[in-house]
């Protein structure tokens, strides 16, 4: 058994809205261990993005309430000083972020970006950062790194600033990367570019990654295990080819189903009812994704639904997995049903 | 007679430079590209950002000038038309946009946002306007009383929808649809594309479908057009494409789009570095001397590719 | 970079002739000319005489060779007579200038002193009691009029008070060079200074506040905390490089705008600058002065523009254009 690196324990951010709290990230849990690339994939506003700044503690502290236990190196990040926590970002925690065209400083050389780390959490001459900062340059497939390291990120294409950020989190050879939708703002060749790259790098590096995306594809190609999220809960957790031959959730199902390369061409996409409510009109009680499948007797949902293992390894929120089918599929047979009971 | 077609289409910008900012140089944003469009059918515009395909689809309905080419719809040259006799066809041309959060005014209520083509081609008494965007609301599966709401209301899947409406109340022949989803989640994605295609039958609507996402595209189109730097590279119905691209700047793209079989990962990123090679070593089948596609060559009665 | 500065320069040209043109004009369509004002109030000039003087003058030639003459001399810094003072524009203008000058580059360099430091709290520090107290202060500076102001500094500290001088800008009586001559122009420029520099912060203060604002939850700024940057860190070193661009490239026009605003103060304080003595020519319509320094203070607006052009394109890599 590979070793944790993190463990989030019944994790719960909540964020005010006029002067109450609601919970974008509702008791989540879940355990990274080294090495092992964690996907955590979901619509926009399951929480996903919500759960990774909260593991490097980058909310706006004033309007956010973060409970809970993130246990990294022998200690509870959350209950960290400002000035410890600053010494654990960067150097033990990397991160990259979505847009490359706006998560670099607009007036800051790409060297002095990616040194900027070095300065804070090792202790190198100025000659041995550049020679490092070049190295990395390098690492991320950058050729001509000499030029790139005095350049400015406007005079470089989103895929070559893409690498610059990854270059940036990899500074300081960190235990574990936080990548929130590392390909969502790329072209699609230049996704599959950095796809690559990333599945390279921690071939090599053997780093932990968190990768927050929205887009199945990119989790069946870098994923080793997949945690999917549904209104600020866990909802599913499978090792990544289980989850794709036999996913069970009635979500991670409805999700698979509504992707147009998985589906026939001209086919019609199975499509969500509803729409994901909002934190402050989430109801919280019972199972959170029962009024988007409202053909499923309500009896098949648990009160307080659980996290069960299904299978080895293989977990999944509520019972309603259990009796759940898609209505398109039983067209035929409702009917057959209906005429049998006359 | 096909309903569009587009033949030889540029549309180039002008690069000033030198000391008295003269005009050094175009950026070729489109460069020579020619396709038809059969009543009826989907046809697919694919290709990175930069490719020209937004472009291309804002040249047909008149949004950016044509420096040159011709655009026959229903025969008529678009391009050399007036403004004046030019109108006459605009509401057979109809546009969905991007972002359903900026493409609808905020501050009108979708009566309004829906009306206002109807306002500009027809003259119709308020309550006659009124039972047509009723119709059209329904149509697109939102409630009646939506009607006297604001765009801020509803959800990204709804406002497309809206936008969807709008696109409609002419009756159009044509619709261009530039990215209509790119900006929504999965499962509100499925929703707008299952949509598109259920009215596509039913108001006999030709569509031009402009994408980066290649599955998307090949679930929607019936025909695909791949361009790349401002020309086509390759086009043809969508099986010949996708099970057997002959460009490498096609093969390329298919193989960009992720895997969903975990199992066969690594196999799908050897197949993109023996295209990267093949794109090294090959390049000069592809690519004249200035880096410029070839004129696209028929390999079948529907496949044709930029190939020497 | 240096292309760019010329042509930067050269763009200046044009607009010059056409600010002077301008101005020409205006002045020829005013109600009376350089020999009626001449004459002015003189029973003894017959028309034919005054007729006599214009053609003389040159006052009957078609305007283009009038304007050519009078920009002919603009150029070598010749503004024709003052009427009023009988003497040449440009002797009248000459310590003016300097006294201009000195009042609007300290009334710059205080505001900033003052408006910066108070924008970076009140934008990093939002909500907090400092920056509610700046905000009241903002309000107050917006909505104080300039000449009530000045005038209320003018009774307190010269008047009641006595602690300053309430008018002219240096002693006659102090020898030009000495410490004590340094000393007393300081004395006479305090006041001014002070009335429009704690006004002059309302933009700056709102500004930058806003700006730090919004840079605040920028994604670079993210980036930077999670490199583990020190929060003081994050704003010396990346948000404050940002906000303070957009300040640093508007000191071109800033410059201006104080030369055309001291009017006020240099009246109130009886400060002989340009802007005191553009009063007072409007009022004994000595128009060769009056066209005189609106060509000056347009000139410096073009002058102004382009500073701060080149001091973009220098602090902001990505306006460093070929």
């Amino acid at each position: 058994m590979k070793k944790p690196i993190l463990e989030i324990k019944d994790l719960r951010t909540s964020f005010s809205i006029k002067g109450d709290y609601y919970a974008a990230v509702d008791g989540v849990s879940l355990t990274v261990h080294e090495n092992e690339v964690v996907a955590i994939v979901g619509e926009s506003g399951c929480g996903k993005s919500a759960l990774a700044l909260s593991v490097m503690r980058l909310h706006d502290h004033k309007n956010t309430k973060i409970e809970g236990q993130v246990n990294f190196g022998g200690q509870n990040l959350l209950t960290l000083t400002r000035s410890r926590m600053d010494k654990v970002r960067g150097k033990d925690i990397g991160m990259i972020f979505q847009d490359p065209m706006t998560a670099l400083n607009p007036l800051a050389t790409i060297g002095r970006q990616i040194e900027e780390p070095m300065d804070y959490h090792m202790k190198l001459s100025a000659s041995d950062k550049k020679k490092r900062t070049l190295e990395l340059l390098r690492r991320v497939g950058i050729k001509n790194e000499q030029r790139v390291y005095e350049q400015y990120p406007h005079e470089l294409s989103g895929g070559m600033r893409q690498r610059v950020v990854i270059a940036i989190a990899l500074a300081c050879d960190p235990v574990l990367l936080l990548a929130d939708e590392p390909t969502t703002a790329l072209d699609v060749t230049i996704q599959a570019q950095i796809m690559d790259l990333m599945k390279e790098l921690q071939n090599q590096m053997k780093t932990g990654i968190i990768l927050i995306t929205h887009d199945l594809g990119v989790v069946a190609e870098m994923a080793d295990r997949v945690v999917v999220m549904y209104a600020g809960e866990v909802v599913e957790i499978a090792d990544v080819k289980e989850l794709f031959e036999n996913p069970l959730h009635p979500y991670t199902r409805s999700l698979l189903n509504s992707i147009p390369s998985n589906i026939e061409a001209k086919e019609k996409l199975h499509v969500i009812d509803g729409i994901v409510p909002s934190i402050q009109n989430l109801d919280r009680k019972g199972c959170r994704f029962a009024p988007r499948i409202e053909w499923i007797p309500e009896q098949d949902h648990e009160e307080i639904p659980e996290m069960h293992e299904a299978k080895p390894n293989h977990f999944v929120r509520c019972s309603c997995y259990k009796t759940f089918y898609f209505p398109e599929d039983r067209v035929g047979e409702r009917e057959y049903v209906a005429t049998e009971s006359k | 007679m096909s309903l569009l077609k587009v033949n030889d289409l540029k549309v180039h910008y002008p690069i000033r430079g030198g000391f008295f900012r003269r005009v050094v140089d175009h950026v070729r944003a489109v460069d020579g590209i020619s396709f038809e469009l059969q009543p009826g059918e989907t046809y697919g515009l694919v290709g990175e950002s930069g490719c020209g395909k937004t472009t291309s689809g804002r040249a047909i309905i008149g949004l950016n000038k044509v420096t040159s080419g011709e655009l026959l719809f229903e025969g008529k040259d678009l391009s050399s038309m007036g403004r004046v006799e030019r109108r006459k066809y605009t509401r057979d041309i109809q546009m969905i946009f991007q972002d359903p959060y900026s493409s609808l005014n905020v501050r009108k209520n979708v009566l309004n946002i829906i009306a206002e083509p109807l306002r500009n081609f027809e003259r119709l008494s308020p309550k006659e306007e009124l039972l047509r965007v009723q119709e059209l609301v329904a149509r697109v599966g939102l409630s009646p009383e939506s009607i006297y709401k604001y765009p801020h209301q509803f959800s990204g899947g709804q406002r497309q929808r809206i936008g969807i409406a709008r696109a409609l109340t002419l009756n159009p022949k044509l619709i261009i649809a530039d990215e209509p989803v790119s900006a929504l989640d999965v499962s509100v994605q499925a929703q707008v594309l299952n949509f598109m295609q259920e009215i596509q039958d039913e108001f006999n609507l030709t569509y031009l479908f402009i994408s980066h996402d290649l599955g998307i595209i090949q679930h929607m189109c019936d025909r695909i057009g791949i361009m790349y730097r401002g020309r086509f590279v390759e086009e043809g119905t969508a099986d010949e494409i996708y099970s057997n691209p002959q460009h490498v700047y096609t093969k390329r793209l298919i193989a960009a789009i992720p895997e969903m079989n975990p199992e066969k990962r690594f196999e799908k990123m050897h197949l993109r570095q023996a295209i990267n090679q093949e794109y090294q070593t090959d390049y000069n089948n592809y690519f004249d001397k200035d880096g410029r596609m070839f004129d696209l060559k028929k390999i079948s009665d529907t496949h044709s590719v930029a190939m020497q | 970079m240096f292309k760019f500065i010329l042509r930067r320069s050269l763009i200046m040209i044009p607009q010059l002739i056409l600010l002077s043109l301008i101005i020409f004009m205006l002045a020829k369509a005013m109600p009376g000319d350089a020999v009626t004002g001449a004459f002015q109030g003189n029973p003894d000039a017959t028309p034919e005489q005054i007729e006599k003087i214009r053609e003389k003058f040159g006052l009957n030639d078609p305007w283009y060779v009038q304007y050519g003459r009078w920009i002919g001399k603009a150029v070598q810094g010749d503004f024709g007579m003052s009427y009023m003072h009988q003497q040449p524009v440009t002797n009248l203008l000459g310590g003016r200038v300097e006294n201009t000058v000195l009042l609007s580059l300290f009334t710059l360099v205080v505001t900033y002193l003052i408006a910066i430091p108070l924008g970076i709290v009140a934008g990093r520090w939002t909500d907090t009691w400092a920056d509610k107290m700046i905000v009241t202060y903002n309000y107050f500076a917006f909505a104080t009029p300039l000449f009530v102001f000045a005038l209320l500094m003018l009774y307190v500290f010269a008047f009641v008070l006595g602690w300053f001088p309430s008018g002219g800008s240096v002693d006659i009586r102090t020898e030009v060079g000495t410490w004590d001559y340094v000393v007393d122009k300081a004395k006479h420029l305090f006041l001014p200074v002070m009335s429009s520099a704690l006004l002059a912060t309302y933009g700056t203060v709102q500004y930058l506040r806003n700006d730090i604002i919004d840079q605040k939850i920028n994604d670079y700024v993210k980036t930077a905390r999670a490199k583990g940057v020190p929060e003081g860190k994050v704003y010396t070193r990346h948000i404050l490089r940002n906000s303070l661009l957009p300040i640093a490239a508007f000191l071109g026009y800033e410059i201006t705008g104080l030369i055309s605003g001291s009017v006020f103060i240099e009246w109130i304080y009886s400060y002989p600058g340009l802007g005191q003595l553009f009063i007072q020519s409007i009022n004994l319509r000595d128009f060769t002065v009056v066209t005189a320094l609106v060509m000056i203070s347009g000139a410096a607006v073009i002058i102004g523009t382009m500073l701060s052009d080149i001091i973009l394109s220098i602090v902001d890599p990505r306006i460093r254009i070929e």
